[in-house]
């Protein structure tokens, strides 16, 4: 039996104050496993981002329980909660947000350089992962002379340089055609994901859906419904 | 900590555009600064070029005296009366004036005359050419080698002029360690032949050069001479009172202090602006990082060292543009009063300090308060 990497139960998020009071999320619970890619789909506004934020450890729930891999993450404090995402989570950003002045190499090494690995040696490390994603022979040019989908695999290459094992992916179709979407996602189930890790992606493209071993349906800031793979083919 | 400074100096560097703008900014403040307070510090010296020439450890003035220039003659008894005083090793009258001299062209120049004690000289300039004992000669006159000389058309030894009807020969030529402030030639003769040759008022005595025997003596001298109503101060009190003159007393002090804080302000603008907009145009970047898991202190680390880091080398830049650009003046000017003193860097450095400080600051506030959601929700 797959063992539980993610746990989120009852997550409840309220913003604003008074008559702009919003209820961003309202009673979420769901599991997702390693080995499992995990799908959040929804609308714009329906509260995925939102619960994403939550999972990851960036924005604190106003109640319920986030587990990784066992332990309370809410239960850290802000030092630990950042010693958490940086040793345990690889995110890919919708935009990316790669430094346009650095290389891509030394982009792909930044989670390295922030563990306090020797520079050299997180340069060696970070061409590996650049290799992986099929990369390396740009290792020494800035990512905006990059395509989409290679610096999609930058974004990739960075988020697993320091072997977490939960990676989050926030809409990585979303600026890419489709072809090359499809492309990554079959890379990340190809080359990315295995039985130790947990692959969880945001997005509302059907397109991709094919790739998802579980689907989560959120609207208006509910679960409607958690389906398997099989079940949506 | 070594591999997210060597980050945060790419960043910086790696954005030309910006790091260019930022350089400028503290550069050119840094100049302003340094070089406006330079020629402060050279007009002060140069007020003061008599005091520091003389170097006597006392002087014995009216007190309503503010500047070497504006001397105000005291009579005999003074000289005599600070001799009788306990400590004093001994006193001596010291001349300082202006007068007109017809050159052998026919030409009219002003100069700055100082009459030495025909006694002891002291204060006597260090001679290029001739010989000392020729301050005695007849009409002998020592002309000072500085970049006022050629006002007197480069005068060699034996070169003769007219000083109030009376013949004066140039009888050596004199180096000094300071230039007078006014632009005028400056002529060392014998005190007794000073007050003969120019015209004076009842008294002649315009300072009484004092060497005290000991430093404990020298508060015992100074409450002596005030008790006779006039004032006695050490050669470093001397200066400083002409300097607090210059700085408080005359415009010349507000003005370079307006025009250094407002190099100050421009820097601060420029820089801050400029630091302001990187950090703003870096700041979903640093969001991110923070959501990958750098904790705020280590973005903290990351900006002050890029403050700093633009700040140091912009001073650095700027104190050797100016130290150029004085070096350059001196070349074509060479009395151009321009002093590069360690308080002058001081100042510009404490001012680039407050600069990287109030850039850093504002970055700092700003990176702060990214939240890494926000990067989420873009």
């Amino acid at each position: 039996m797959a063992k539980t990497a993610i746990s989120a139960h009852q997550l409840v998020k309220w913003f604003g104050e008074g008559d702009a009071r919003t209820n961003a999320v309202k009673v979420a619970s769901f599991e997702a496993n390693f080995g499992e890619i995990f799908y959040l789909v929804g609308p714009s506004g329906s509260g995925k981002t939102t619960l994403l934020s939550m999972i990851s450890g960036i924005l604190k729930p106003d109640s319920g329980r986030v587990t990784i891999d066992g332990s309370d993450i809410w239960a850290l404090n802000n030092d630990e909660l950042a010693d958490f995402r940086l040793n345990r989570i690889g995110f890919v950003f919708q935009d990316y947000h790669l430094f346009p002045r650095l290389t891509t190499l030394e982009n792909v090494a930044i989670p390295l350089i922030l563990k306090k690995h020797d520079w050299d040696e997180a340069m060696q490390e970070a061409l590996k992962y650049l290799d992986i994603v099929g990369l390396k022979n740009r290792a020494q040019l800035p990512p905006f002379k990059l395509s989409g989908g290679e610096q999609q695999r930058v974004a990739i290459a960075r988020a697993i340089v320091s072997q977490p094992d939960i990676l989050i992916f926030d809409e990585p179709t979303a600026s890419l055609d489709g072809d090359t979407g499809k492309k990554i996602m079959s890379f990340i189930k190809e080359e990315i994901l295995n039985e130790n890790r947990c692959v969880l992606v945001v997005t509302h493209d059907s397109r991709i859906f094919e790739y998802a071993d579980k689907i989560m349906k959120m609207e208006d800031g509910a679960v409607t419904e958690i389906e398997n793979n099989s079940d949506i083919k | 900590m070594k591999g997210i400074l060597k980050i945060a100096f790419k960043l910086l560097v790696n954005d030309k555009g910006k790091f260019a703008a930022l350089l400028m900014g503290i550069t050119f403040a840094v100049f302003l600064m340094v070089m406006m307070t330079s020629i402060f510090s050279g007009v002060l010296r140069s007020a003061s070029s008599v005091v520091i020439n003389i170097g006597s450890k006392m002087w014995v003035m009216d007190p309503a005296v503010t500047t070497v220039a504006n001397s105000i003659p005291m009579p005999d008894f003074v000289q005599d009366e600070v001799r009788s005083i306990d400590g004093v090793k001994f006193a001596v009258p010291l001349y300082s004036g202006a007068a007109t001299l017809r050159l052998s062209n026919g030409i009219y120049q002003s100069v700055s005359i100082l009459g030495l004690d025909d006694t002891s000289l002291l204060g006597r300039p260090e001679l290029l050419e001739g010989n000392i004992a020729d301050i005695f000669a007849e009409n002998g006159f020592f002309a000072v080698k500085d970049s006022e000389i050629n006002k007197l058309n480069n005068p060699q030894i034996g070169a003769t002029f007219e000083l109030n009807e009376h013949r004066g020969v140039i009888v050596g030529i004199a180096k000094v360690t300071a230039n007078g402030l006014f632009g005028m030639p400056t002529l060392y003769t014998t005190y007794n032949r000073a007050i003969q040759y120019i015209p004076s008022a009842r008294f002649t005595t315009s300072y009484v050069l004092v060497e005290p025997k000991s430093l404990e003596a020298v508060q015992h001298i100074k409450d002596e001479v005030k008790k006779m109503g006039y004032v006695a101060v050490t050669n470093e009190e001397f200066r400083d009172n002409i300097s607090t003159y210059y700085k408080f007393k005359t415009g010349l002090g507000t003005n370079i202090l307006i025009m250094t804080l407002i190099s100050f302000i421009v820097g601060l603008s420029i820089s801050g602006q400029t630091f302001y907009t990187f950090i703003l145009e870096n700041l979903d970047k640093f969001g991110a990082l923070k959501a990958i898991g750098a904790k705020s202190r280590e973005l903290v680390i990351m900006i002050v060292f890029q403050a700093g880091f633009t700040a140091l080398t912009g001073y650095g830049l700027g104190v050797g543009l100016c130290t150029l650009m004085i070096g350059l003046a001196k070349i074509r000017l060479p009395n151009y009063a321009s002093v590069v003193t360690f308080g002058n860097l001081g100042i510009a450095f404490i001012m680039v300090l407050i600069i990287a400080v109030f850039s850093s600051l504002i970055g700092v506030r700003k990176v702060l308060k990214i939240e890494p959601f926000d990067v989420f929700r873009g």
